[in-house]
């Protein structure tokens, strides 16, 4: 995997140093209430637009750890329940609470948030537990321990009356809306790019690069691996808690070892260590399957071919990996963001890791 | 007493299949430092070989010892061969490419078998577990007190068949030429690939005996349990990995110890606690003993050097 480009001094940029802090922000939320209030399509365009921005969201947290730091996690679905349930059960705990000072719908969305934050910070914790003593060894631990780790959850909430055991948690209010989704997978993008250029984040790039000579100069990789961890599994902790606000039931079936291969797979499709390249590949394998379904659905073929694609798609994503490993591991971008690799006649961001 | 007794005897005999797949993922880790993570669904491709050899061979020669025998022979060598196909495609062009790639690979390769099998095209078989043949037709051969303990005929052989094997082993590692060449591989690749050592061939047999082990082991297994599935792989394979990280992963003894250390506290939480609970007790395990002394009961966390 080659090394990420070497930042270049900065050109003079036309954004005023003051306001350089806050612009994502500026831009993003306009954007985002548009996008709010002019979605009114059908029922089914929501539903895909929300999973579109909880696999964004799941994709740019794993690259964290899988991408930057050089760690290989395979239970980000265990850390997705956990943020699920918990954020799940909170809600529901607080269906009959209100903020009387609030009208109905802004307060649910602050109970929602509430929600969202506490399973996030279930999740963050869960992922300390796990990390710490996996992290302190090499990374190949890691991979073990957390598929161990989405085992345990499974079992733990299977054997839980208050999760509703086998049949799910179901009757969670329905706060999510792809707005919503979306604000977080703005704040998810914008924490990771924000992170990849700051010292923690060329911290994290050291470790990935070389674990041995980082620590010799001076890296506490374990502290550095760890917390990279701890914020991934907070993401995805939050991704979890959407997932649970907008689909009608919850069960230990929706968050198994085929979860987090899909999110393993959109993370290496990428490129392990890009941002925009997690976004693309998430888009990308969300959204195949579905049209997968309705081009075989509309040639009217056997139905089962449709109902297939599900099933067959496993074992092509097995294959996918293997095959990407030995023909290009690099993955779609490699280290770099999609700006990087434009064609020269588009406008370009200046290169460099900020 | 007789309770603790014959809890002892469930979790010995389970442990000794779980020390059979728990060599494989040592020796492997020795020569090559990876963990192969699909090393339990090559298990499980072994099984279903014997499964359909079974079948092949009729009801009437499945009883007796010859038929076991052929079921066994037949698993054991294609399953090596599989493995062997698996090391030169996959694993061998990516030698000398960073780890996490290696690692990448074989968890690809762990998904698209255990799912790859639970299709139901052409001769895959399916994702529903299917129930393995009596190759041993099951006896009660020692009976304590009013039953207090019993003691089944499988136990007994597939206990034999596993202690069998491992003496085998080590033999071949301590006691041969290859089985030198094999620690030395596992030493430094480099050095004993300048001595003369032909550390590919050393690491393709490796992987041979770590998958026709497998192999025997899943049939124990497979027995046992009295079913065959495509997921088998994936847990079965995550416990023998659990006993050879509790020994000191690399470390053969070590990985026998791990796994009879394992069995029985897997069979001691089904016994006196709740048998849900049984498939989370090791990954629990896992992350004590990673926490506690992350080298294992016998290895030793080595500095890593440039």
């Amino acid at each position: 995997m080659q090394s990420p480009a070497l930042p270049v001094p900065e050109a003079p940029s036309l954004v005023p140093p003051a306001l350089r802090g806050i612009l994502p922000l500026l831009i993003a939320i306009p954007t985002l209430a548009l996008f709010h209030w002019s979605l009114t399509g059908s029922d089914f365009a929501t539903y895909l637009l929300s999973v579109v921005g909880v696999n964004i969201i799941l994709a740019v947290s794993l690259n964290i750890v899988n991408g930057m730091t050089g760690q290989f996690s395979i239970g980000h679905a265990g850390f997705m329940a956990v943020g699920a349930y918990i954020a799940g059960y909170t809600s529901l705990q607080l269906k009959e609470v209100a903020l009387s000072f609030l009208p109905v719908s802004a307060s649910d969305q602050v109970l929602f948030m509430l929600a969202l934050l506490v399973g996030g910070v279930a999740a963050a914790l869960c992922g300390f537990l796990v990390g710490l003593p996996s992290l302190r060894l090499r990374g190949d631990y890691l991979a073990i321990v957390t598929l161990g780790f989405g085992e345990i959850i499974r079992v733990f909430v299977q054997n839980t009356d208050a999760f509703g055991r086998a049949l799910g948690l179901s009757g969670i209010p329905q706060y999510s809306s792809p707005g919503m989704v979306f604000f977080w997978v703005f704040l998810v993008v914008l924490a990771a790019r924000r992170l990849a250029g700051s010292s923690h984040g060329r911290s994290l790039w050291a470790i990935r690069e070389d674990e041995v000579a980082a620590e010799a100069m001076g890296v506490d990789t374990t502290g550095y691996k760890v917390r990279s961890f701890v914020f991934s599994s907070f993401f995805a902790g939050i991704a979890g808690g959407l997932f649970a606000h907008f689909v009608p039931i919850i069960n230990p079936g929706s968050f198994t070892f085929v979860r987090s291969m899909e999110i393993v797979v959109m993370v290496v499709l990428g490129g392990l260590g890009s941002t925009t390249g997690a976004v693309v590949a998430a888009i990308f394998l969300t959204l195949l399957p579905e049209g997968m379904r309705s081009l075989f659905g509309a040639l009217g073929t056997e139905g089962s071919l449709a109902q297939r694609v599900d099933q067959i798609r496993m074992p092509i994503y097995g294959l996918l990996l293997v095959v990407l490993m030995l023909s290009r591991p690099q993955g779609l971008f490699g280290t770099k963001e999609i700006w990087d690799v434009l064609p020269r006649w588009l406008p370009r961001k200046r290169r460099g890791l900020a | 007493m007789a309770q603790l007794l014959q809890h002892l005897i469930n979790g010995l005999a389970a442990g000794t299949i779980y020390a059979l797949v728990a060599l494989g993922y040592t020796m492997v880790y020795g020569v090559l430092k990876l963990i192969n993570f699909a090393h339990g669904d090559v298990m499980m491709v072994g099984v279903y070989m014997g499964y359909a050899t079974a079948f092949a061979i009729g009801r009437e020669a499945r009883g007796s010892f010859l038929g076991i025998a052929a079921v066994f022979a037949v698993a054991m060598l294609g399953c090596a061969l599989f493995g062997f196909l698996i090391e030169r495609f996959a694993y061998r062009p990516l030698r000398e490419k960073p780890r996490l790639t290696a690692l990448i690979t074989a968890i690809g390769i762990s998904f698209a078998l255990s799912y790859g099998f639970q299709l139901d095209i052409g001769f895959l078989p399916g994702a529903s577990p299917r129930a393995f043949p009596e190759i041993i037709e099951p006896k009660e051969w020692i009976i304590i007190g009013d039953r207090d303990v019993v003691v089944w005929n499988w136990q007994v052989i597939s206990f034999l068949i596993a202690v069998g094997l491992m003496v085998g082993l080590q033999y071949l590692v301590f006691g041969t030429r290859f089985g030198r060449a094999m620690r030395a591989v596992s030493w430094d690749h480099r050095v004993a690939a300048l001595m003369g050592i032909p550390t590919d061939r050393v690491i393709a047999l490796t992987f041979m005996l770590s998958s026709g082990l497998a192999a025997g082991a899943g049939l124990l297994y497979a027995i046992k349990d009295t079913s065959v599935s495509p997921l088998m792989g994936l847990y079965v394979g995550l416990k023998a990995f659990v006993a050879a990280v509790i020994g000191g992963i690399g470390h053969v003894p070590g990985a026998v110890v791990g796994a009879l250390v394992l069995g029985l506290v897997e069979e001691f939480v089904v016994g006196y606690a709740a048998s849900t609970w049984r498939d989370a007790v090791a990954f629990g395990f896992l992350i004590l003993v990673l926490l506690v002394k992350p080298g294992g009961l016998f290895g030793r966390v080595a500095a890593e050097k440039v």
